[in-house]
């Protein structure tokens, strides 16, 4: 079943006839993806999925509970509406549970690209044989990914809250691998016209031919430019700390920290969830709009996000950033933006002594959580700079960094670009040249 | 059901599909969580769909869908036969798979008391009992306690006549207690971090954990561990704790014995391994006293690795990994199998849910116990760190170097656990930390340890795994490397 807004309507129309809580909530969703994989220059695995869900949140006075399922007949509709009463009501009564919220007011968010929503296995298929060809091209082994699918989500209660959004998702991701060097490139997009499969395979097979017989180069600070995918995915660990609830609770690096300056004058980072190279919806998982948040202007950290019931407990106003309740974790911005500025890759190359140009991490860790010491490797084209020049490949590298210290040492940012990682939600964010980043330890590669 | 995965198949089979094979499942999940003295999670869902995975023009194609009809199997059939036509634009080679043979057979997993029969008040009871007893403890900032119960009913046909049903529930229970202070944040979880001990049983593993006795401890080294001394640098003997080894033998043994990821086919995103198909039966993974297998029949025990087929209809194998210290096997399926040359695949193909393929995964890769109590072992360390319950984990994409850190330490001098330690991590090459093992705790320190969360593939899947170890002792390994500068 594919959920369209007059499907989710009918839908909601049964759920209210089968719900006997005071008040109900209906999350809806259906998705349509699929996802052509390949590897050693062949398409290894090739799936489709349909799929769609309906999830009942009962309240029942000051208690609340969910219920899922993925069946529509009536019986099922009827039976998920019992659950989430009968679990709300076998529940100590929670004094700080909010009714459900009324009708809001959306700005819209044009996301959906039809010619994405159409795209064939055939089509895929092509587009990956394309990658392979360059890569063969260069004696070169190619894996990665084409998918693209189509997916909606609606949240409707009974106090006539209706929201709903719908939208496209395409992402190209590939690796090429030489005999001792291997190069990575990624994208994601609503609209699958601007992924550019050729350019990312050819970007990849690039740094791999660039980094063969990789040299080793001794553990140590250095100098680093980051490219966007490994920006994001450091971020990625430090934006959840943003939740309100983490800070009243006393588990984010931000605690005692809100209004202080913690980044460099040049960090200014906000959440946007309309900002054109963006994704997802313009509302929260209960139903409130999203608003803009700056969450840190010249290195000071202004704000945080707040669901509802954040917001009522540390007296301000909501921003829609909730996940679906009940939940332990409140809120957190999901739509980062992080400014930037005009300078080039090159740019940041040239004007770099002695450094290491880092395309991808992984395996991304947190090793503490106050000083948001990271720890992980960098993976797929890592460079070692010289004089202002890409010199030569060299063997991986294991980092502890605290990220809070890095953003205070960044010299130099390039322009903000959609960026999709491998350890992070999709974010907006520049490649940065970085001082003293800490390397811990080689690998063998 | 049965007649409608047996019309999808069919359907298959007669668009042209070489090979096919049907799985139907039924997920039922139910989870409960408290955090400082409420509820915070109270949720129950229940999934239920069918998946199609063929092979045609020598290529494969899958497709699931939840519309359980017979129009709606039998178009998700076709479009698996369309999708593998469109794989085989760009084959190499025809898929090739090892034999296996027809199984008819009905399983149904030991579970002594159904989860979903205990009164949702009561465990949420219980955990509040569990807050409570973390919070009496002052300098405790958040309690965190939590059940998960699932029960998976799954049905697999296939076009050479397998007919499996299997039937399982897993029960997860756990807390932890965090305490902020003085610019920083400690963590003290039991039994395990990831949400504690997960199993495949029924309650009875949440009667067995003890949580409310167990709380003030925990809560108590959770503040203590503010007025704890760092952690040194250096090189040092270490002792690990059993949960903690399950986590290094998942990362640094597990994952490089998928032969999947070894021919290249994670490269993408899981990555690969150094284990390299000229290193099997030849290469010193260990010390002599080191002996690891993967396995999944439920005589090794209720772990998430545990039942009776893989999701390719082969029966549960045990398979040494290592031997003696000697590497002498990978994790298989059939196509890999048949690619290095093996008569048939050891069954470690499993897939999530019913909407996405199998993928070779971890059953229980298990160190098998040694001998002696973690006392003695204690004793017999001069100078040492022992370490405990995992806080942050990371390894390279090919598993050679990694990095862990634990929520607690204990300095171990003249054969005497003395002084808590903050903050220990430690880190190595793989093969290099395995072959300075020089002793492993027998049987009575001996725990299956359940991990819920292991994410591989695209488009991502988390499966279960299961890893038995005792408390080990390794020699002259890197230490306090998290915080070095």
């Amino acid at each position: 079943m594919f959920l369209s807004r007059q499907r989710a309507e009918e839908l909601f129309k049964k759920v209210l006839k089968y719900s006997t809580a005071d008040e109900t909530e209906a999350m809806m969703g259906s998705t349509s993806y699929s996802l052509t994989r390949f590897a050693n220059n062949t398409i290894h695995q090739n799936v489709s999925e349909d799929g769609a869900y309906l999830s009942v949140r009962a309240v029942a006075g000051q208690r609340t509970a969910r219920a899922s399922t993925n069946k529509f007949d009536e019986a099922s509709i009827r039976q998920v509406c019992e659950a989430a009463l009968s679990l709300a009501r076998l529940q100590p009564s929670d004094p700080d549970l909010l009714p459900v919220p009324g009708p809001q007011t959306f700005r819209s968010i044009e996301r959906h690209y039809e010619e994405t929503a159409a795209l064939t296995p055939q089509a895929r298929a092509e587009t990956v044989k394309s990658a392979i060809a360059r890569a063969e091209k260069d004696h070169l082994t190619a894996a990665g990914i084409f998918s693209s699918g189509l997916s909606a989500q609606a949240i409707f209660n009974s106090r006539g809250l209706k929201s709903f959004h719908e939208e496209t998702l395409s992402e190209f991701s590939v690796t090429m691998l030489g005999e001792s060097s291997s190069g990575w490139a990624k994208r994601t997009s609503p609209n699958w016209h601007e992924l550019e499969p050729e350019v990312l395979a050819d970007r990849a097979a690039t740094k791999a031919l660039a980094s063969r017989e990789p040299r080793e180069v001794p553990a140590g600070k250095y100098t680093v430019i980051l490219e966007p995918a490994a920006v994001l995915d450091l971020l990625g660990f430090l934006f959840f700390d943003f939740g309100g609830l983490a800070v009243h609770e006393k588990r984010s690096c931000l605690t005692d920290r809100v209004g202080q300056k913690i980044f460099g004058e040049n960090i200014n980072v906000r959440d946007d969830v309309f900002h054109p190279l963006q994704s997802g919806a313009a509302s929260d998982g209960e139903g409130i709009p999203r608003r803009r948040v700056k969450l840190v202007e010249k290195g000071v950290v202004k704000n945080l996000v707040y669901a509802r019931q954040t917001a009522r407990l540390m007296k301000t106003q909501p921003t829609g950033h909730g996940f679906p309740l009940p939940n332990e974790y409140g809120e957190a911005p999901m739509n980062i933006v992080m400014d930037g500025s005009r300078k080039t890759a090159e740019d940041m190359i040239r004007s770099t002594e002695r450094g290491i140009l880092v395309t991808r991490l992984w395996y991304i860790r947190e090793v503490d959580p106050y000083k948001k010491i990271l720890t992980g490797m960098t993976r797929d084209g890592t460079f070692w700079i010289e004089g202002g020049e890409l010199r030569y490949g060299v063997k991986n590298f294991r980092f502890n960094q605290s990220v809070i210290e890095m953003l205070n040492q960044v010299e130099m940012m390039g322009p903000p670009q959609r960026t999709s990682g491998e350890e992070s939600f999709d974010m907006v964010v520049p490649a940065m040249k970085v001082r003293d980043f800490n390397f811990s330890s080689l690998t063998k590669f | 059901m049965k007649d409608l995965a047996q019309s999808a198949l069919d359907t298959a089979v007669a668009r042209g599909a070489t090979y096919a094979e049907v799985r139907v499942m039924d997920l039922r999940e139910r989870y409960l969580s408290t955090k400082n003295g409420r509820p915070a999670q109270v949720r129950e869902s229940q999934s239920y769909g069918l998946g199609v995975r063929v092979v045609a023009d020598g290529a494969w194609g899958f497709a699931s869908t939840d519309d359980l009809t017979r129009p709606g199997v039998d178009k998700a059939a076709a479009l698996a036969v369309e999708i593998a036509r469109a794989s085989a634009l760009a084959k190499k080679q025809d898929v090739q798979l090892a034999p296996e043979e027809k199984h008819v057979d009905n399983w149904v997993a030991p579970c002594r008391i159904a989860p979903f029969s205990i009164p949702v008040s009561s465990c949420l009871d219980l955990l509040l009992k569990v807050d409570a007893e973390l919070r009496r403890v002052q300098g405790v900032t958040l309690a965190e306690a939590a059940m998960d119960f699932r029960h998976i009913e799954q049905l697999f046909l296939s076009s050479n006549g397998s007919d499996i049903y299997q039937s399982k529930t897993q029960t997860g229970a756990g807390f932890v207690a965090t305490s902020f202070a003085a610019n920083e944040i400690h963590k003290r979880s039991y039994p395990n971090s990831f949400g504690g001990q997960y199993q495949t049983k029924g309650y009875e593993l949440v009667e067995e954990l003890d949580l409310v006795g167990n709380a003030p401890r925990h809560a108590e080294e959770c503040v203590a561990l503010h007025k704890a001394d760092q952690c040194p640098s250096g090189v040092k003997d270490i002792i690990l704790g059993s949960s903690q080894l399950g986590l290094q033998i998942h990362e640094s043994v597990g994952h490089p014995i998928e032969l999947d990821r070894v021919l290249g086919t994670e490269a993408n995103f899981a990555g690969m391994s150094f284990l390299t198909l000229e290193k099997l039966n030849h290469l010193k993974y260990a010390s002599d006293i080191v002996n690891v297998v993967a396995d999944a029949t439920p005589a090794h025990g209720p772990g998430l690795g545990t039942f009776a087929y893989d999701d390719e209809g082969v029966p549960a194998h045990a398979t040494p990994i290592i031997k003696d210290g000697q590497f002498v096997g990978y994790l298989t399926s059939r196509e890999t199998a048949a690619a290095v040359g093996q008569a048939r695949s050891n069954g470690a193909m499993r897939a999530e849910s019913w909407n996405r393929i199998p993928l070779i995964r971890m059953t229980n890769v298990s160190i098998l116990p040694g001998s002696g109590k973690l006392d003695d072992l204690i004793a017999s360390t001069d100078d040492g760190i022992y370490m405990e319950t995992n806080r942050s984990w990371s390894i390279d994409d090919r598993r050679y170097n990694f990095q862990f850190g634990t929520e607690i330490g204990w300095e171990i001098k003249g054969g005497k656990k003395t002084r808590m330690l903050k903050n220990p991590s430690y880190g190595g090459i793989t093969t290099e930390f395995w072959n300075s093992c020089d002793a492993i705790c027998g049987p009575e320190e001996w725990t299956l340890w359940g991990t819920p969360n292991c994410g591989k593939g695209q488009p991502m899947q988390t499966m279960g795994t299961g890893h038995g170890a005792s408390p080990a002792r390794f020699r002259q390994v890197k230490v306090g490397v998290a915080y070095s500068e």
